[in-house]
C-alpha cells in the first residue's frame, strides 16, 4: 500500500451502533482522515477489499458476521492481510482481547474510548510501522 | 561207821546188861548218822527185831501231806497185813487211832478181831506213840511191837526214834520253807522286773536297796559305758534324790509328783510321775518305795488332747460364726428363702419369707392377711410337690402367684428350687428362693414401651433422614442453580457493562468533541454545562468499572500477574496521575520513602489500583492540608507497608469496619457531598486479600485517616 504525504490516510470504521460509528467518523474527518464506514463484518470485508484502507477500526460484537470472524478472513486474504486492525469493544473481560489477538487484530482498545484517544492510537499504529503489535488501554 | 555199827552187835557174846547198853548205843549211833526219817524208822525196826527181842515190829508215820497213817518200815510181818495200816485218822474207834491219840503205850489185840486190822494184831501187840520231844505231845506215828514183853526196849527206841524223826522232819520243813521263800523271792523279783515302770526301794538316807531292771537302766551304770550315759545316770540320781528329799520334808506317807529325768540311752527328756510311799521295815527302819511311771507320751498325748480340744473349740466357734453369718446372709437376702423337708414342711426361712408365709400379729385386716398366708402356703406346697413330680433334675424353676399379706396385692414370684441330697442320694431338704417378679414385669412392660418408643423414634429418625436427604438434594440442586445464577449474574453484569458502555461511549465521545470545538466554539456557559455532563458520564463509567471489578473478583475471574518491581517508581507514577486532582483541591503531596527499600514481588497493576484508590479517596475527603505517602519495610514479618495519610475529615471508630463493605460510605450524606459509589474500598479490600495482604486503618474524626496497604514482600501466587 502506498501512501503519500498529500493524500489523507483512509480509515475503515466498523460498528453496528450508528451513533458511535458516526461520532468516530466525524471526529476522524475533523482530525484529517478520510473515513469509510461498515455496519457489520461482511460489509467490512467488502469495503476493505474494495477500498484497501490504511487501517481498520473493528468493533467485535457485530451482526451478520462478528469482528473476530471478519478479522480472521481479512488476515487470511493476501490482499488485505497487511492492513492493521484495531479491535474496539465494550466487553472489558480478558477473553475478548485474547480472542481478538488470536483472530489477528494488531491492537485492542476498550470502550468507552474517547475520539482523541482513538486518533492517538491510529497515529501511533500508522507511524510505528504496519507490523508492530501493541496494546493500549482505554479510558478508565 | 553207820554201816559197820550193827555188825559187832549182831554176833557178840556179852552179858545181857552190857549187851543191852551196847545195843542201845549202836542204835543211837545209827540214828545219829541218818538224816532220813524212813531210814531211821527202818533202822529202829530192824534193831528191835534183831536185838530188842521183838518178833514183829511195824513203824507207821502220819504223812505230813495226806494226814493219813502210813506204814514205813516193818519186820516179821507179811506184806498183806501191812495194807490195813493205811488209815485215815477220822476213825476214832480204831485201836490204832486210839493209841495214836494217847501218850502211853496201848496194848492191842486183847478184844481180838475188832476193826479191820484185827487179823494183824492178834496176839499181844503194844502200840507205842512216837513222841516229838520230851514234853511236847504231837502225833507223828506209832511203833507197834509184839510181843509185849519187849516193851521197855521198844519204849526206849520209840522215844529215841520219835525225837530223831521230829528233828529230821523239822529240818526238812525248814529246808522246804527256805526253798519256798527263795522261790517266792525270785518270783517277786521277776514280778518287779516285769513291771514296765521303774521301781525302787530306798532307805532313809536315799540309798537304793532294791531296784528293778527299768530303774537300773535309769539309775545305774556299768564300767565301760559311754560318758554321756554315765553323766545322765549321775544326773538322774541327783534329780531323784532331790525329789525324794523334798518329799520327805513335805509329808509322810505316799505322794505323787512329776520328775523330769534324762534317758541315758537316747539323751532325750523323760517325764515321770513319781509315786512314792514310806514303809516301815522291822529291820531296815524307814524305807521309801518309789514307782516311776513314764508319762512323757502321756504328757504329749495330754497336750495333744488339749490342743485338739482347743482346735475343736475354735472349730466349733468357727462353725457357730459361720452359722451366724449364714443366717445373717440368708436374712439379708432381699429375696425370700425357704428350706423345706421333702414332705413340704418348712424347716427354715429368712425374714422376707416370714413376711409372706406367717400371719402377722393381730391387727387390722388380720383375717385377710391370714387368708393370704394360707393361700401362699398352699401354692408353695403345690410347687414343692411339683418338684418331685418333675423327676430327677436337681433344680426346678416355676412361677407362683402369691399374695402379699401386708398389702393384699398380687405378688408374682419366680421360684427356683434345689434339692439337697445326702451322701446316699436321698433328698433331705429343698431350698427354694423366691424372686419378686413385680419389678421384672414392670420392667418388661416399661421395656416394651421403651421399645415401641424407640421404634417410633427410629421411624422418625428414618423420616427425618429421608427428609434430610431430600433437603440435601434440594440444597445441592439449589447450589447448582445458585452457581448457575451466579454465572448468569456475572454474565449479565458483563453484558450490562457492555450495554452501558456502548451508549456511554457515544455520550463521552460527543461531549469530548463539543468541548474540543469540533462543532464550533462553545460559549462559557455551554462549556460549563458540557463539562458537568462529561464529569457525570465519567462518574457513571467509574461505577460501571467498579461493579465489573467486583463481579470479576467474585467470579474468580480476576487474573493476577506476579512480578518483581520497585515501589518508588510506582509511587512516582501515581503522584503524577493524581497531580491534577491535588492541584485542583489545593492540597500538598508528600512522600516518605526509605533509601534501602527492597523490591517487592506482587501484581504491580493491582497494587497500583489499590494505592490509587486510597490516594483519590484521601484527596477527595481532605478539604485542606496534605496527603502523605509513606513506604516502610517490616523485616520481622517480611512485609512491605504503603501508607496513605491525610489530614481530612476522618472516620469515627465505630465506622472503621463498615468502610470496607460494598456500597458503603461512612456517612451516606458523604456520598452526596463527595460522590463515588462506595465500592472503591470494598474492591481494595478484596484485591489486598488476593495479594495475601490486608488494609489497615487508623483514623480519628476531624483529624484525618491513614489507610495502609500491607503486602508480603514475596507473594506466592503466580
Amino acid at each position: 500500500m502506498s501512501t503519500t504525504d498529500t493524500r489523507k490516510p483512509l480509515v475503515l470504521v466498523v460498528d453496528d451502533f450508528a451513533d458511535n460509528r458516526e461520532m468516530y467518523s466525524e471526529y476522524l474527518s475533523f482530525s484529517g482522515y478520510e473515513v469509510i464506514e461498515a455496519q457489520n463484518g461482511k460489509e467490512a470485508i467488502d469495503a476493505a477489499q474494495a477500498r484497501m484502507p490504511d487501517i481498520i477500526i473493528m468493533d467485535l460484537s457485530l451482526p451478520v458476521m462478528d469482528g473476530w470472524e471478519a478479522t480472521r478472513r481479512l488476515k487470511a486474504d493476501e490482499r488485505t492481510r497487511k492492513i492493521p486492525v484495531v479491535a474496539l469493544t465494550g466487553h472489558a473481560l480478558a477473553g475478548h482481547s485474547r480472542g481478538a489477538k488470536e483472530a489477528g487484530c494488531d491492537s485492542f482498545l476498550a470502550k468507552p474510548c474517547l475520539p482523541d484517544q482513538l486518533v492517538a492510537e491510529i497515529r501511533r499504529m500508522l507511524e510505528s510501522g504496519k507490523t508492530t503489535i501493541s496494546k493500549t488501554k482505554g479510558a478508565r | 561207821m553207820a554201816a559197820t555199827a550193827p555188825n559187832p552187835s549182831r554176833g557178840g557174846a556179852e552179858t545181857p546188861r552190857e549187851a543191852g547198853a551196847a545195843a542201845r548205843l549202836a542204835l543211837a549211833e545209827l540214828l545219829l548218822v541218818s538224816d532220813d526219817a524212813a531210814e531211821c524208822a527202818h533202822t529202829a525196826v530192824e534193831w528191835l527185831y534183831q536185838r530188842g527181842g521183838a518178833r514183829k515190829v511195824i513203824c507207821a508215820l502220819i504223812d505230813a501231806e495226806s494226814g493219813a497213817l502210813q506204814h514205813i518200815a516193818s519186820a516179821g510181818v507179811g506184806d498183806g497185813h501191812l495194807e490195813s495200816l493205811h488209815l485215815a485218822l477220822e476213825e476214832p474207834d480204831h485201836p490204832v487211832v486210839f493209841a495214836l491219840a494217847g501218850r502211853e503205850p496201848v496194848t492191842l489185840g486183847k478184844n481180838g478181831g475188832r476193826g479191820p486190822a484185827g487179823g494183824l494184831f492178834r496176839g499181844d501187840f503194844l502200840a507205842i506213840p512216837l513222841p516229838l520231844s520230851e514234853k511236847r505231845e504231837a502225833r507223828q506215828g506209832l511203833l507197834l511191837v509184839s510181843p509185849a514183853r519187849c516193851g521197855p526196849q521198844a519204849r526206849w527206841a520209840a522215844g529215841l526214834l520219835g525225837q530223831k524223826i521230829a528233828r529230821v522232819r523239822t529240818r526238812e520243813a525248814l529246808a522246804q520253807a527256805e526253798h519256798r521263800l527263795q522261790r517266792e523271792r525270785e518270783l517277786l523279783f521277776n514280778l518287779i522286773n516285769a513291771s514296765p515302770d521303774p521301781i525302787l526301794l530306798t532307805d532313809a538316807e536315799g540309798r537304793m536297796i532294791i531296784s528293778n531292771a527299768r530303774a537300773d537302766a535309769l539309775f545305774s551304770s556299768k564300767e565301760g559305758e559311754s560318758e554321756g550315759r554315765q553323766r545322765a545316770v549321775t544326773l538322774n540320781n541327783m534329780l531323784f534324790s532331790a525329789a525324794l528329799s523334798h518329799q520327805a520334808i513335805d509329808e509322810a506317807g505316799s505322794s505323787r509328783r512329776e520328775l523330769l529325768l534324762v534317758s541315758p540311752s537316747e539323751g532325750s527328756d523323760l517325764l515321770f510321775e513319781l509315786l512314792s510311799s514310806v514303809v516301815q521295815h522291822p529291820r531296815e527302819g524307814t524305807c521309801v518305795v518309789s514307782i516311776l511311771r513314764n508319762v512323757t507320751d502321756l504328757r504329749a498325748a495330754t497336750e495333744q488332747i488339749e490342743e485338739n480340744y482347743r482346735r475343736l473349740k475354735l472349730a466349733e466357734a468357727d462353725v457357730r460364726a459361720e452359722r451366724d453369718r449364714l443366717d445373717l446372709i440368708i436374712d439379708s437376702v432381699a429375696d425370700p428363702i425357704l428350706v423345706t423337708d421333702p414332705s413340704g414342711k418348712i424347716l427354715l426361712m429368712n425374714s422376707p419369707a416370714e413376711r409372706i408365709f406367717t400371719a402377722p400379729e393381730r391387727s387390722a385386716g388380720t383375717a385377710e392377711a391370714e387368708r393370704a398366708v394360707r393361700s401362699n402356703d398352699a401354692h408353695f406346697s403345690s410347687f414343692v410337690s411339683n418338684l418331685f413330680l418333675a423327676g430327677e433334675g436337681l433344680r426346678w424353676r416355676g412361677e407362683i402367684g402369691l399374695t402379699d399379706p401386708a398389702t393384699s396385692q398380687p405378688l408374682p414370684v419366680e421360684a427356683v428350687a434345689g434339692k439337697v441330697l445326702s451322701e446316699h442320694g436321698e433328698v433331705t431338704a429343698v431350698v427354694t428362693i423366691l424372686h419378686d417378679r413385680t419389678e421384672a414385669l414392670d420392667k418388661a412392660r416399661l421395656y416394651e414401651q421403651l421399645k415401641s418408643g424407640s421404634e417410633q423414634l427410629e421411624e422418625k429418625v428414618r423420616e427425618a433422614t429421608a427428609e434430610l436427604v431430600r433437603r440435601n438434594e434440594l440444597l445441592q440442586r439449589q447450589h447448582l442453580q445458585l452457581e448457575q445464577a451466579s454465572q448468569l449474574k456475572s454474565q449479565f453484569l458483563a453484558n450490562m457493562s457492555h450495554e452501558f458502555r456502548t451508549p456511554l461511549n457515544a455520550i463521552l465521545g460527543y461531549t469530548s468533541m463539543l468541548l474540543q470545538g469540533v462543532s464550533g466554539e462553545m460559549t462559557p456557559p455551554q462549556k460549563n454545562k458540557l463539562q458537568r455532563l462529561d464529569s457525570n458520564a465519567r462518574h457513571l463509567l467509574s461505577i460501571i468499572n467498579d461493579i465489573l471489578d467486583i463481579s470479576r473478583i467474585e467470579a474468580g475471574k480476576m487474573p493476577l500477574r506476579f512480578e518483581e518491581f520497585a515501589l518508588p517508581s510506582l509511587i512516582d507514577e501515581l503522584l503524577s496521575e493524581v497531580e491534577p486532582l491535588i492541584q485542583k483541591a489545593r492540597l500538598s503531596a508528600r512522600t516518605d520513602i526509605p533509601a534501602d527499600l527492597p523490591p517487592v514481588h506482587s501484581d504491580r497493576q493491582k497494587v497500583k489500583q489499590i494505592v490509587l484508590n486510597l490516594m483519590t479517596n484521601a484527596i477527595k475527603f481532605t478539604p485542606q492540608g496534605q496527603v502523605t505517602v509513606r513506604l516502610a519495610n517490616d523485616d520481622a514479618r517480611r512485609e512491605t507497608r504503603i501508607a496513605v495519610q491525610d489530614t481530612g475529615i476522618g472516620i469515627s471508630p465505630q465506622d472503621h469496619a463498615k468502610v470496607f463493605e460494598d456500597f458503603r460510605q461512612a456517612d451516606s450524606s458523604v456520598t452526596r457531598a463527595y460522590g463515588g459509589a462506595g465500592l472503591g474500598l470494598a474492591i481494595c479490600h478484596r484485591l489486598a486479600a488476593m495479594l495475601e495482604g490486608r488494609i489497615e486503618l487508623e483514623s480519628e474524626l476531624a483529624k484525618g485517616s491513614t489507610f495502609t496497604l500491607v503486602i508480603p514482600r514475596r507473594g506466592k501466587r503466580r
